[in-house]
């Protein structure tokens, strides 16, 4: 009999719940849509054009006003919104994405020092302290005021606002796993640190990694989102969706749907990465609840 | 006790100390040039020269730094490179608003969290529990500036019941309850929600104690069960909540308080990184995660003496 993988094993688990396969579709829907983007729309997200301005989309079909190549609508500038939600999309999930990953590298390496090198344990976890003392989007914000307004800067901000959390999580769980008996007998049979480390604890240490990972890309999504909102983030007039927001204010009156729309993007990306981490832990690693 | 506590204030003084040298550092390794600013933008090279000699940007880093903590602790949070007025005075204007934000939207995150929190717990894996988990689910997903936009087209323009935003009234008048009502709902949605999802948990924990199995056999009521023996102990882990929590809710103002047009301290922040007017940056970061460590250092203390069975360790 062939043996299933432990992957598959999981990956089953987690269809076995409808909500999390819900999500994990929505998502899989989600980057289709955003990765081949040009295929899905015909206009450019950045093409103005002042004779279509503030088009309803589909909703108010009957009205004169509507124009079906515009079928969510046109925005302040005759801009097609469908358009700027897909690439605006593009720039919320790949910032969310390459942050956590960032964070997550640098974050695991300094949790992995920090639990595995008693010595270290104290400066590195005393820094991480300190940066925590910087409350929610603070220290984003102190690192782009400091290096300026770019989407680069934004999403080192979102990676170094990330690495903190991450190093406290790995790190008790990587002193969990040094308890573990068996990393004591390939430490007597000599094995070095360097070895230890990379082959028995980060392997172990995998499925808290996954599902830390899966949460904070809806908080990274939902940083960059609001970067943008407050102008420091992505730079306009490229379009993502905090920045839609933000530019619809002056307008959200007459046309709340320049608001509305790119908001349920954000609202169903950041919930359905929230509910497959949730699902996720449970399968993978329960003793992470709260 | 009193050891646990001294323990704990020489803990926020390192702390304090590590947070104005990353506040600092920020700056002086950043790339820009506060002499820049402050000269103007037709400065010539001898102005900016003249006044980088002025701002003492020449000296090594260790001796403005020093400096730099020098004037902290005498109260001085430098000038603002823009208006030439003390950092400290701007501040002081802009403060009460966003305290009074923030607090009021601990007092919804509580009343709306708590309780749901715990009514999940009693009617554990009923509809009612799934109904709630869900919402706060949905509450930690939402962005603060999309609900308050949201509430502001509802409740304020198509219905008229709020002002569209300012703020210069504290919570407990009318007029002041009108204008803190809707941003603080929008910001303290998420905190609620975290408070449903932990008290929730901590409540369930605690109704499996032995004690309350205790008190059931004795044939108390479930209310009575709930509300006087478990509440107390389910309330720990929300009080260390709360202090983590009302970080967020500082940082989250900052947010909040340029939808709804607030002048506190955020919407000082925001433009001060426009104008890029960094000192004022500087200062204002350090009085937000000076009031958060504060918030922490008060919740630990209140924490020994709700709990006596922590160790002063």
């Amino acid at each position: 009999m062939k043996r299933e993988s432990q992957f598959r094993i999981n990956f089953r688990k987690l269809l076995q719940n409808k909500l999390a396969t819900v999500c994990f579709f929505v998502l899989i829907l989600e980057l289709i849509l955003v990765i081949f983007a040009p295929l899905f729309t015909k206009w450019d997200p950045n093409a103005t054009d002042l004779l279509s301005r503030l088009c309803p989309g589909f909703w108010a079909s009957g009205s004169d006003k509507f124009k079906p190549e515009h079928w969510l609508g046109t925005d302040e500038l005759g801009r097609d919104i469908w358009a700027r939600l897909l690439y605006g999309g593009r720039i919320s999930l790949e910032v969310g994405f390459i942050a956590t990953i960032i964070g997550l590298v640098f974050g695991t390496l300094f949790g992995m020092l920090a639990g595995f090198y008693k010595k270290l344990d104290n400066i590195i976890m005393r820094i991480m302290d300190v940066l925590f003392t910087f409350p929610g989007i603070l220290l984003a914000l102190l690192i782009v005021a400091m290096l300026g307004v770019s989407t680069l800067n934004a999403t080192i901000a979102i990676s170094i606002w990330a690495i903190p959390s991450f190093a406290r999580m790995i790190r008790s769980r990587v002193l969990q796993i040094k308890q573990e008996e068996y990393i004591t007998a390939i430490q007597s049979l000599g094995a070095k640190d360097w070895w230890i480390m990379t082959r028995h604890i980060l392997v172990n240490a995998m499925p808290t990694i996954i599902v830390i990972a899966t949460m904070r890309i809806a908080n990274a999504i939902l940083s960059i989102a609001t970067l943008s909102y407050l102008g420091v983030g992505v730079p306009v007039p490229q379009a993502e969706w905090g920045g839609m927001i933000a530019s619809a204010k002056t307008q959200m009156y007459q046309a709340p749907y320049l608001i509305i729309v790119p908001g349920v993007a954000i609202i169903i990306t950041v919930i359905c990465f929230n509910i497959l981490g949730d699902k996720l832990r449970d399968i993978l690693d329960p003793s992470l609840k709260d | 006790m009193r050891r646990y506590i001294r323990k704990r204030i020489i803990m926020m003084i390192l702390l304090l100390i590590g947070m104005t040298f990353i506040v600092f550092a920020s700056l002086y390794f950043a790339p820009g040039d506060p002499a820049e600013i402050a000269a103007g933008p037709s400065a010539s090279e001898a102005e900016i020269a003249q006044m980088r000699e002025y701002l003492g940007l020449n000296r090594p880093f260790f001796v403005q730094y020093g400096t730099y903590l020098w004037n902290l602790l005498h109260g001085d949070l430098g000038t603002s490179l823009i208006t030439r007025q003390p950092i400290l005075d701007e501040l002081a204007v802009r403060l009460p608003n966003t305290l009074n934000l923030a607090v009021f939207s601990m007092i919804i995150a509580c009343l709306i969290g708590i309780p749901s929190g715990i009514f999940a717990a009693i009617h554990k894996d009923t509809w009612i529990d799934n109904t709630l988990t869900t919402l706060s689910l949905g509450g930690i997903s939402i962005p603060n500036f999309f609900l308050g936009s949201i509430l502001i087209i509802s409740f304020c323009v198509n219905l008229g019941w709020f002002p569209t935003g300012g703020m210069d009234q504290p919570f407990w008048t009318w007029t002041g309850l009108k204008q803190v009502f809707l941003p603080a709902l929008s910001l303290g949605m998420q905190v609620a929600a975290s408070f449903t999802r932990i008290g929730r948990s901590a409540m369930l924990d605690v109704l499996q104690s032995d004690y309350i199995r205790t008190a059931r056999s004795k044939g108390l009521k479930k209310n009575k069960i709930v509300w006087v023996h478990a509440f107390r102990n389910a309330m720990i882990p929300l009080i260390t909540q709360m202090g983590t929590s009302f970080g967020g809710l500082l940082g989250g103002a900052i947010v909040t308080e340029q939808v709804f047009a607030i002048n506190g301290i955020g919407t000082y922040l925001i433009n001060a990184i426009s104008q890029r007017n960094y000192y004022a940056v500087q200062s204002t970061v350090l009085v937000i995660a000076f009031l958060f460590v504060l918030v922490n250092l008060i919740v630990d203390i209140l924490y020994v003496v709700i709990d006596p069975r922590i160790k002063y360790e």
